[in-house]
């Protein structure tokens, strides 16, 4: 008979996961809390470093697993220790007896609004990350229609490498998230100038610095050393940005059309009753705890509890896919050892 | 005049809206791979000059994107071409200072 697995969270490591699941000869069971799978990712419009559109990938890995268990609209109401493996019952009533559990529930965007010296939601020249790729997507956005836009200009670190914010770490994903929207909106915009806004520029993935080369070189984005301290509207309707030039010591200032937050991740809060039930727990980075963080990144201290994806910290989309499948490994390893 | 015991500094504010790149644009015309600047400094380090004046490669290309005066910069290059050697973008600095130069000396004219 094939065994159980259930899988918490439909993006792209959950159902990663539940394509080498079938390939084993498990059976796979999603648990997703949203109306559709695929998760951030699906919200994307297109993926560095290639511009693979975000659809595309989303389609070709909901095609995988067709003959997947897949709950949409649905949440873990409870989960129990048994002996030997978990129950669990879901909000829609459904209970489950299953050996291992695969924790996929991935992050949450910083809620910009937080940073209130950034102005977002208060002024409609700022928008966030998410918001642009939203625009990007379906050309629906209030703040964006009959705007003339000549000058933009991209926050990198909103809510990451912030202590202030309860985020010190680095959401790994922006600076080049933020090259390639910067590069797309040029393909828009030509003749708008663009500016980031950067205080380092963490560029480690394949092709990342090829990227940021081609943004400077063909694309003529202006790289700005120094974390922008305070935004205002101006009487035109646009905002004025300040920030210092670190580079050259001195202040600088400089009046936008449109302003877009590089918002990091934070761990996807909606798993920490779960998480609190199994006794899974939280590094002091607020992020999922693994074993250990080198060598067993997907397991859990909880046997039978597997871990992938953004819910033990900020990864990109090839890093999840990896560890979507070396967690699948690692509990066919279990269930093959029991 | 009247001393009134105060004067006034002016905003050492660089306001991009009024910055006039038009000296960066043209020098890029003919250098593009200034635009691939990641200012390292590792032009200025080695720099025979840089630790006697004010010149320095990263510098410069910085005040060209900020629109301010390079020439005082200029005048203390002896043209050496090590920035060029230790570049690890690439960008040929020796060219890009003498491109500079032919401007102000045009503008002399």
């Amino acid at each position: 008979m094939k065994q159980n697995v259930v899988i918490i969270g439909g993006g792209i490591a959950g159902m990663e996961a539940a394509k080498q699941l079938l390939m084993l000869g498990y059976k796979p069971i999603i648990v997703e809390k949203s109306d559709h799978l695929g998760g951030h990712v699906s919200n994307w419009h297109r993926l560095f470093p290639d511009m693979t559109p975000a659809v595309a990938l989303i389609e070709r890995m909901k095609g995988e697993i067709s003959d997947a268990n897949v709950f949409l609209e649905t949440e873990v109401s409870s989960i129990n220790k048994l002996k030997d493996g978990y129950s669990i019952v879901l909000s829609n009533g459904v209970s489950i007896v299953s050996r291992a559990v695969l924790i996929a529930s991935g992050f949450k965007l910083f809620n910009a609004a937080k940073k209130e010296e950034y102005g977002y939601g208060i002024y409609d020249q700022v928008i966030t990350n998410q918001d642009l790729e939203h625009w990007f997507n379906t050309g629906e956005d209030k703040r964006m229609t009959g705007k003339d836009i000549k000058s933009i200009g991209f926050v990198h670190c909103v809510g990451s490498r912030d202590l202030k914010a309860g985020n010190s770490q680095c959401s790994k994903v922006c600076c080049v998230t933020a090259i390639k929207q910067a590069i797309e909106i040029k393909e828009r915009f030509p003749t708008a100038e663009i500016y980031c806004f950067y205080m380092d520029l963490r560029l480690f993935g394949k092709k990342y610095e090829d990227f940021y080369i081609n943004a400077q070189k063909q694309y003529d984005v202006h790289f700005i050393r120094g974390r922008v301290s305070e935004v205002s509207e101006n009487i035109d309707g646009k905002v004025v940005v300040k920030a210092e030039d670190t580079l050259s010591g001195k202040p600088l200032r400089v009046t936008l059309d449109l302003l877009v937050l590089m918002s990091g991740m934070v761990c996807n809060p909606d798993i920490d009753q779960v998480a609190s039930m199994i006794n899974v727990g939280v590094d002091t980075d607020g992020f999922l705890r693994s074993r250990d963080n080198v060598y067993s990144i997907m397991e859990s201290d909880c046997p039978g509890v597997f871990l992938a994806g953004a819910c033990t910290g900020t990864k990109t989309v090839p890093e999840t896919v990896a560890e979507a499948r070396a967690a699948v490994l690692s509990i066919h390893n279990y269930l093959s050892n029991g | 005049m009247v001393d009134f015991g105060f004067k006034l500094s002016r905003s050492s504010t660089i306001n991009l809206d009024e910055v006039d790149m038009s000296l960066y644009r043209r020098l890029s015309e003919e250098e593009p791979d200034v635009k691939r600047c990641m200012s390292c400094g590792s032009c200025s380090a080695t720099c025979v000059s840089s630790g006697f004046s004010s010149m320095s490669v990263r510098k410069m290309i910085l005040a060209l994107q900020r629109g301010m005066d390079i020439k005082d910069m200029l005048s203390n290059c002896m043209l050496c071409g090590k920035c060029s050697i230790v570049c690890p973008r690439g960008i040929n600095t020796r060219h890009l200072i003498l491109l500079a130069c032919r401007y102000y000396q045009e503008g002399n004219k």
